[in-house]
């Protein structure tokens, strides 16, 4: 039987947790379907069947699939459930959001963000904030499963040559309905997809010094804003910036954290960057512990001149 | 308007968890518990619709062990009304806590149902998604605002780009995310007044719920460790480092 990765997308084109979670269904060595679930995102669609090892493209178009309301979503996956052993979503907001329900209306206990595929019921998940590992076995004959991006390196998003076929999406819920959208409006590379990643916690001490001071460090190395749960909440940095056991899940080439002290719940969502760069003025701060490279300081100082000497 | 809201004990959130030497699991054994802090958050948003006269009676559910009344008391002096143990010592996957809330739904009639989004122990992220579907009522996840009209609720999302706010009808489930609002401390004379505050317990069989797990779990292993690396004197010597040994700019 062939597995169903639900794609996320935005109507023009895939987004690369997408082609995470493809890689994590080749494991399963099966045919791999991709579901596009939106309304006019043929072009999606088209860029899902190029995706390597794509065997086919589901595209349900309907207007009520078109803000991706969960209720409307889940019922468009559930439909096609019983042609697919395995149902795979990245862990987005979306797929945390759609798939737990699928779940439910199928009668299945989702396997949430898996790091690895052990065989075709067997994964690994973490738990504890990634405190601990559980390699878990579904009894389930249908697998429902979410997939931390950062765990599977993504396919390529070319050379594939998928057919695809349209799917009549469930008429609209009538339960819920989309209101509005606030979209942080950035030029920098999206978190989650960044090779670099420049966080701030804390220690930046206002809204402004993000801009002031970390800006322009992540500015000379063409990296994404993140930053810590403390920041987020002290309304320096919109919610979408927070990295963290409940907050995106990283794992960048280089990971600078400044002025971060590194939390348990911080550490969760970084610690498997490649190189960590902690900067901070404490020395004891728990960040040293899982930093490559530390510098005990003040950023305000420090910061200004790392920038200097990038330049150099 | 009646709000039901599930709460769950978790090791604390301070605890930095022991993998077993056995590799069965996590020491749980003489470890903090606390109400898993997105729940916490939950109850407090039921508590202040309540306070602004919007809601009219607050029940708390927890679904566990017998030791998961503490959790309710504490439940029951933050503000909710009336606690239900589903009292079990079963282990409980969210699909079955789904189902056993779904039943204490059908008993209680609630027109809202508000939970956290996860619990900090199996970060599954998954009962109130679970729940909405079994009792086919629609869901907001990742709730940051909560507005509440005659038929229907608005509520503003943390999604991954930011905030999406979408209005779903009355009854509904809405889970939690941390900037909805911050808990409130309990007070000596609220916890003797919990005291008093019914607490029923039911079981799994009285409400007609097979909470059989799903998932076997193999083995629990701790991660590789990160080794701390090294303390460099300044910016400069950082560059270097990062150009010259990591090489990843």
């Amino acid at each position: 039987m062939a597995v169903l990765v639900v794609a996320e997308h935005d109507s023009k084109s895939v987004r690369k947790a997408t082609l995470n979670a493809v890689a994590a269904a080749q494991k399963l060595g099966s045919d791999i379907h991709v579901l596009i679930a939106g309304h006019e995102a043929g072009a999606a669609a088209k860029a899902a069947a190029q995706i390597a090892g794509v065997a086919k493209v589901l595209h349900a178009d309907a207007p009520q699939l078109r803000d991706f309301l969960a209720e409307n979503v889940a019922a468009t996956v559930v439909s096609v459930a019983k042609n697919y052993s395995h149902l795979l979503a990245p862990s987005t907001s979306n797929g945390k959001n759609v798939m737990p329900r699928v779940a439910a209306l199928l009668d299945v206990q989702q396997i949430s963000d898996i790091v690895a595929v052990e065989g075709a019921d067997s994964f690994v998940r973490p738990i504890y904030a990634g405190n601990a590992l559980a390699t878990v076995k579904s009894r389930d004959p249908l697998k429902v499963i979410t997939v931390r991006t950062t765990a599977f390196d993504a396919v390529a998003a070319a050379g594939g040559d998928a057919a695809v076929e349209k799917l009549a999406a469930p008429a609209d819920s009538g339960l819920s309905s989309f209101v509005g959208r606030e979209l942080s409006k950035s030029e920098r590379p999206e978190l989650t997809a960044a090779k670099i990643i420049v966080s701030g916690g804390r220690g930046m001490a206002s809204g402004e010094n993000f801009t002031k001071v970390l800006e322009p460090l992540a500015d000379r190395l063409g990296a994404a804003m993140g930053a810590s749960r403390a920041a987020v909440d002290a309304g320096f940095v919109p919610n979408d910036w927070q990295v963290g056991q409940t907050g995106k899940i990283v794992a960048p080439d280089l990971y600078v954290a400044v002025g971060i002290s590194g939390a348990i719940q911080h550490l969760a969502g970084m610690k498997d960057s490649r190189v960590i760069v902690a900067i901070n003025k404490d020395e004891e701060a728990p960040i040293f512990q899982v930093a490559d490279y530390g510098v005990v300081g003040d950023l305000f100082q420090i910061v200004p001149t790392l920038v200097e000497e990038l330049k150099k | 308007m009646k709000i039901l809201v599930s709460v769950k004990r978790v090791v604390d959130f301070n605890v930095k968890v022991r993998v077993k030497a056995d590799g069965t699991g996590v020491e749980t054994a003489n470890v903090k518990m606390s109400m898993n802090p997105f729940d916490e958050i939950a109850l407090e948003e039921a508590v202040r619709l309540k306070e602004a006269g919007v809601a009219t009676e607050i029940v708390v559910v927890s679904c566990g062990v017998q030791a998961c009344q503490e959790t309710l008391r504490t439940a029951l002096a933050i503000g909710a009304d009336r606690a239900i143990l589903v009292n079990t010592d079963a282990e409980l996957q969210p699909l079955a806590v789904a189902k056993l809330l779904k039943a204490v739904s059908e008993r209680e009639k609630p027109q809202l149902v508000i939970m956290g989004k996860q619990a900090i122990d199996d970060d599954a992220n998954q009962t109130g998604q679970m729940l909405a579907a079994l009792l086919g009522w629609p869901q907001a996840t990742f709730a940051s605002k909560i507005r509440l009209e005659a038929d229907r609720a608005v509520v503003t999302r943390e999604v991954d780009g930011g905030l999406e706010t979408d209005a779903i009808k009355l009854p509904a489930v809405v889970t939690t995310d941390l900037r909805l609002n911050e808990p409130r401390y309990v007070t000596l004379p609220n916890i003797m007044k919990a005291k008093k505050k019914a607490l029923e317990v039911l079981t799994p069989d009285a409400l007609g719920v097979d909470v059989t797990p799903r998932l076997t779990t193999l083995k629990v292993v701790e991660p590789a460790k990160r080794k701390a690396g090294v303390k460099v004197a300044d910016a400069k010597a950082l560059v270097d480092k990062l150009r010259n040994d990591a090489k990843v700019i």
